[in-house]
């Protein structure tokens, strides 16, 4: 209750009675306490990272006898060259990207077309349809787990990636889809109708002019699925039953009790390594990422 | 007109390939779901039909009493700390900090898109006692004090899933919040202020009520997302110490995957199912009436 009063008593000052020459003065006073909560947040929320960097490249001697504010005394690789070497990362990256990339490539595009069917072409049930589609993101994927098991065991696709790109792409579609219809529905009907007149057949008219109008949003969209499922653990660690089919999450999760003891080093390395590609999207996304996440946050 | 938007061959060939994979790896397994929940064994044992014996054992098991404790506590904490900061945060974007709040935004949001495993693993080393002694333990040994295990005491433990989770969502809901903020009308604010409402009276008379849309469904999504917590608990105290920090969700895929009990898991997961459903109901009822009353 007095965080709330703290935050908001600045907007309650008049500045129109204080004299012109002290403002400067008691606006620099009034605004620390704001910049000092905004410094702690940085730091709070920035720290961990800088952490991680740093304990990356100690040796598991520095961790164990050296306060945690040291820095390394060397910047030397040998943690990140044990991560791909005896961790198995390497594989475990490739099964990430060789998983997510083709069920990306599927959600977006059978999402859009879907999208565009149940919003731009008119016919009877799309209502239900979309419903239908809609109640998806609602459920819990556990609920769908143990029947795929199931599924996936008995025509024999146990031991590869199919299981989860499968999965990835019909549990990515309900929110794809429902995306994808609210793009098209600003887009005015009177465009399709036009080219259709110009004599285009109704599936050449998706192509070449529904898609191009929603290819920002399909891109956005792209990013936020693209999120969800490389940073999956659930549906990757039902379906990847050996050690060569482990997504990177699956690996991170298995890499502290390989050794017996604890490797630190190699622990932040691969931590680090684990972090550094959603890192860099974001930074040089961040924009359309934080649209997208937000936009996409009925996911919850 | 119509006769070219009502193309059928064109609305199948669009939409029959992704409502194909839905139904096929959605809906039927949701369905075939509900048939396990009336059964006992898995694949490689068999199944026989139990009845209701599933709910029966679910209502007497101490063990899925906790995991529904838990799930709430998490579920309804998380939600007020992370919607309720997000709010504030919010505020000081928009009535704060005004121009230039974009570059803070910005960094306060970046932790929701890391993977919660690595999230979660840092996490543990920030908070380790022993062999290494993490930052946490470190400062307050510092202080005079001494270490303490926190993975060890459920209390200690249900905080820093708490903690983590907050680290990691509260620049996502102030950017979802702040969204709602922004489009609250200038000049409505400013008339507000020339009638004499300032600081907490116009932030309650204005900006709460215009603003409670927003909030709504935030709170949906929050406790939606939360009852589903499952990676951040796995990783970070794999429901421990003990079952303590346990939630349905791992509760479920230890029964169904180390048990072997493919009809007592779905019953687990048919009752986190009825628990989303309940609460985003409840929550949309609740607020719809408020709304109703105060006209």
């Amino acid at each position: 209750m007095t965080a709330t009063a703290a935050i908001v008593s600045p907007l309650g000052r008049a500045p129109e009675r204080v004299p012109r020459h002290r403002r400067g003065v008691r606006d620099f006073f009034v605004r620390l306490p704001v910049r000092a909560v905004i410094a702690v947040l940085l730091v709070i929320e920035v720290y961990p990272m800088v952490w991680m960097l740093l304990g990356s490249f100690k040796t598991q001697d520095e961790f164990l006898n050296a306060p945690f504010w040291a820095l390394p005394r060397s910047f030397s690789l040998d943690n990140y060259v044990s991560v791909f070497t005896t961790g198995g990362f390497g594989q475990y990256v490739l099964n990430s990207v060789l998983a997510v990339l083709p069920s990306l490539v599927l959600i977006l595009l059978l999402g859009v077309a879907a999208g565009f069917a149940l919003e731009v072409m008119v016919w009877k049930g799309r209502g239900t349809v979309l419903l239908l589609f809609l109640a998806g993101i609602m459920v819990p994927t556990q609920m769908i787990l143990l029947p795929l098991f199931t599924i996936y065991f008995r025509i024999g696709l146990t031991g590869t990636l199919w299981p989860l790109i499968l999965t990835y792409v019909a549990t990515g579609l309900p929110l794809t889809v429902f995306m994808m219809a609210t793009f098209f529905r600003a887009v005015p009907r009177e465009i399709f109708e036009a080219s259709t007149l110009d004599g285009a057949s109704m599936l050449r008219s998706f192509w070449s002019i529904g898609m191009p109008l929603v290819r920002n949003a399909l891109f956005t969209v792209g990013l936020v699925q693209f999120f969800f499922l490389w940073n999956d653990l659930l549906i990757a660690l039902t379906f990847t039953n050996s050690s060569s089919l482990r997504t990177i999450q699956v690996g991170l999760l298995n890499f502290t009790g390989q050794y017996g003891a604890v490797q630190y080093g190699p622990t932040f390395a691969a931590i680090a390594v684990n972090v550094v590609g959603t890192l860099l999207i974001y930074l040089f996304l961040n924009q359309q990422v934080m649209k997208g996440l937000t936009a996409g946050s009925v996911k919850g | 007109m119509h006769k070219v938007l009502g193309d059928k061959r064109a609305t199948f060939i669009l939409l029959g390939p992704a409502l194909l994979i839905y139904t096929l790896i959605m809906v039927v397994p949701i369905v075939w779901s509900l048939f396990y929940t009336v059964q006992d064994g898995n694949p490689i044992t068999g199944f026989t039909f139990n009845g209701v014996a599933n709910f029966v054992t679910f209502f007497k098991d101490p063990a899925a009493w906790q995991a529904i404790g838990f799930t709430l506590t998490y579920a309804l904490v998380l939600t007020v700390l992370q919607v309720g900061i997000g709010y504030l945060l919010s505020l000081m974007y928009v009535f704060w900090i005004r121009r230039g709040s974009g570059l803070v935004r910005t960094i306060i949001f970046f932790p929701v898109v890391l993977p919660t495993v690595a999230i979660a693993l840092l996490f543990q080393k920030l908070f380790e006692a022993a062999p290494a002694t993490g930052p946490v333990n470190a400062l307050i040994e510092m202080f005079g004090g001494h270490s303490v295990d926190w993975f060890g005491q459920p209390a200690a433990a249900f905080w820093i899933i708490i903690l983590m989770d907050l680290w990691r969502s509260m620049g996502f809901y102030a950017v979802l919040l702040y969204a709602g903020l922004v489009d609250i009308p200038d000049d409505l604010l400013e008339s507000a202020r020339l009638d004499g409402a300032s600081g907490w009276k116009l932030i309650r008379t204005i900006v709460l009520p215009l603003s409670l849309p927003v909030l709504l469904s935030s709170l949906i999504f929050s406790i939606n997302g939360t009852l589903k917590v499952f990676d951040t608990v796995v990783a970070l105290t794999n429901g421990g110490p003990g079952n303590a920090t346990t939630p349905l969700t791992v509760y479920m895929f230890q029964t169904s995957f180390t048990y072997g009990q493919y009809g007592y898991g779905s019953t687990i997961a048919l009752m986190l199912t009825i628990l989303c459903l309940l609460f985003t109901v409840f929550i949309f009822r609740s607020t719809r009436r408020d709304l109703t009353q105060e006209g």
